[in-house]
């Protein structure tokens, strides 16, 4: 089957790895990813931090263009571009004097119509059901599912999952045999667009998450977000400082972890391209929280 | 039953304009002070969000000016935990968005928020100019701009040997198509309400 595809500039870029895994991920199960042609930058935090008219008129394009492509329906991996098309889509749905200023700054036609997917809602939609077809071993780690901020909120738009304790994600992990851990930052913000303007900021929220993570004895982060990944990946030395510890937790992507299961190689998936080496424990095996940080939860239980 | 008329007199506030112009009613924020509660970067800020949204609702042109000069609007993640947690289900983030913009269009944005000014509009450049994000480009663009010459030069080696740091922008066809965009809104003259 054909499915629109919007990749965004991050899979394009320093999480490229994301995209390799969506990818395979569909090759295996015959999806076929049409990319929206021609598509732009949605504008992420840095448009609507700065303009509002702007912050709307770039997804606006990418919908419009989508739409002249004939796609009714596209994927969007990365959450903070999934997050930003369905603020617009909504806010031109429910704003019309907005929507119609809009239109003028955009110059193109634009319905609105195209059914927009995050990267879980394709996972639910189209790959768990016919995962017996392809299930080749089992994803057996305690994972600690990391949904952040953009996939879940504002629940009043998104209207996916719940939004402080989201399941979907959790229950993907389960199908491929895995365990996922009942943690209390799975939606938490990292930092996002901080990460280089206040990388010490970025250090200790991510920080929490990390070591929440570890303290609820998960061997994986499996996140859905490259601004997650990076944080909790690249950022992973300045997380370090601020933990006083040494951790190398890996941080998975959820279509890393689904290609595991499905058997696609490592390398095909993009896991040497992680800055936290991806050494999964041998099976049963579960990595205890560092000795230091056992001592600061304790204090706050 | 009778009915008090209010003879409604515009005060040209802000809580007036975000009304007006975003269907946000700060007004309705009743001080229970659960977005200060859950919002992860409160302790880093001057005043946290609820104290934002009483200093809005009390329409003081001094009060206004220390929202608009706070650190608190340039720290807002956008995470939209407090707006998941409000009880009067007050769209915070999108006042939050509001102050930065007539912030920075006033000119009135706190001098220790430049480098995250700094990184927005390295940011939005680089799509200005290619229709995509050009992750060498913004960093070098930002490095100039906020003169923070030798922060992450340690992280491009590991960029390079993982090929996460590509060496030329992806151009768009639309870049004409995307500059009406920007010249329509970023930079338009006079600024944006």
């Amino acid at each position: 089957m054909k499915l629109g595809y919007y990749p965004g500039c991050s899979l394009k870029g320093g999480s490229r790895e994301y995209k390799e895994s969506v990818v395979a991920v569909c090759r295996k199960f015959d999806i076929h990813l049409v990319e929206v042609p021609d598509w732009n930058c949605c504008g992420a935090t840095a448009a609507h931090n700065m303009n509002k008219e702007l912050s709307l008129a770039l997804p606006a394009r990418i919908l419009a263009q989508a739409e002249s492509a004939g796609l009714d329906e596209i994927v969007v991996p990365c959450a903070a571009c999934y997050n930003r098309l369905k603020v617009t889509q909504h806010e031109m749905a429910h704003q019309p004097e907005l929507a119609e200023k809009v239109k003028a700054i955009l110059g193109m036609e634009y319905k609105g119509s195209t059914s927009i997917l995050n990267i879980i809602q394709l996972i639910e939609k189209y790959i768990l059901p016919n995962l017996d077809d392809h299930y080749y071993r089992p994803f057996n780690y305690k994972a600690a599912c990391y949904y952040g901020c953009l996939l879940v909120r504002p629940h009043s738009i998104l209207q996916f999952d719940r939004a402080e304790d989201p399941q979907t994600m959790d229950e993907a992990i389960r199908k491929i045999g895995g365990t996922p851990v009942d943690w209390e930052f799975k939606v938490e913000c990292c930092g996002a667009g901080m990460s280089v303007s206040r990388t010490d900021l970025v250090a200790k929220l991510t920080g929490k998450v990390v070591e929440n993570a570890l303290y609820r004895k998960a061997e994986v982060i499996i996140v859905a977000c490259p601004m997650c990944h990076s944080n909790l990946d690249m950022r992973r030395p300045d997380v370090n400082k601020y933990l006083g510890v040494e951790t190398t937790i890996p941080v998975l992507y959820i279509t890393q972890a689904i290609g595991l299961a499905v058997g696609i190689d490592e390398k095909t998936l993009g896991l040497q391209r992680h800055f936290v080496p991806v050494h999964l424990p041998e099976r049963n095996e579960i990595v205890d929280m560092p000795a230091e940080l056992v001592t600061t939860q304790g204090k706050e239980e | 039953m009778s009915s008090v008329q209010h003879q409604v007199q515009k005060k040209g506030s802000l809580m007036e304009e975000i009304l007006d112009s975003r269907e946000i009613s700060v007004q309705k924020c009743y001080q229970c002070g659960k977005c200060s509660a859950g919002c992860p970067v409160a302790e880093d800020m001057d005043y946290p969000p609820s104290v934002i949204m009483r200093m809005v609702q009390t329409e003081d042109k001094a009060m206004e000016e220390a929202a608009l000069r706070s650190m608190t609007i340039w720290l807002c993640v956008t995470c939209e935990t407090c707006a998941a947690r409000c009880p009067m289900e007050i769209d915070i983030p999108g006042v939050m968005d509001y102050l930065r913009q007539r912030s920075y269009e006033k000119g009135m944005a706190n001098p220790k928020a430049n480098h995250i000014i700094s990184f927005h509009k390295a940011f939005l450049d680089s799509i200005d100019y290619t229709g995509r994000l050009y992750e060498l480009g913004l960093i070098v663009d930002y490095k100039m701009r906020s003169f923070q010459l030798q922060q992450d030069v340690d992280l491009a080696p590991g960029m390079i040997a993982r090929g996460k740091l590509g060496f030329f922008p992806e151009l768009i066809k639309g870049r004409k198509n995307m500059t009406d965009i920007f010249r329509k809104t970023l930079h338009k003259k006079g600024g944006l309400k």
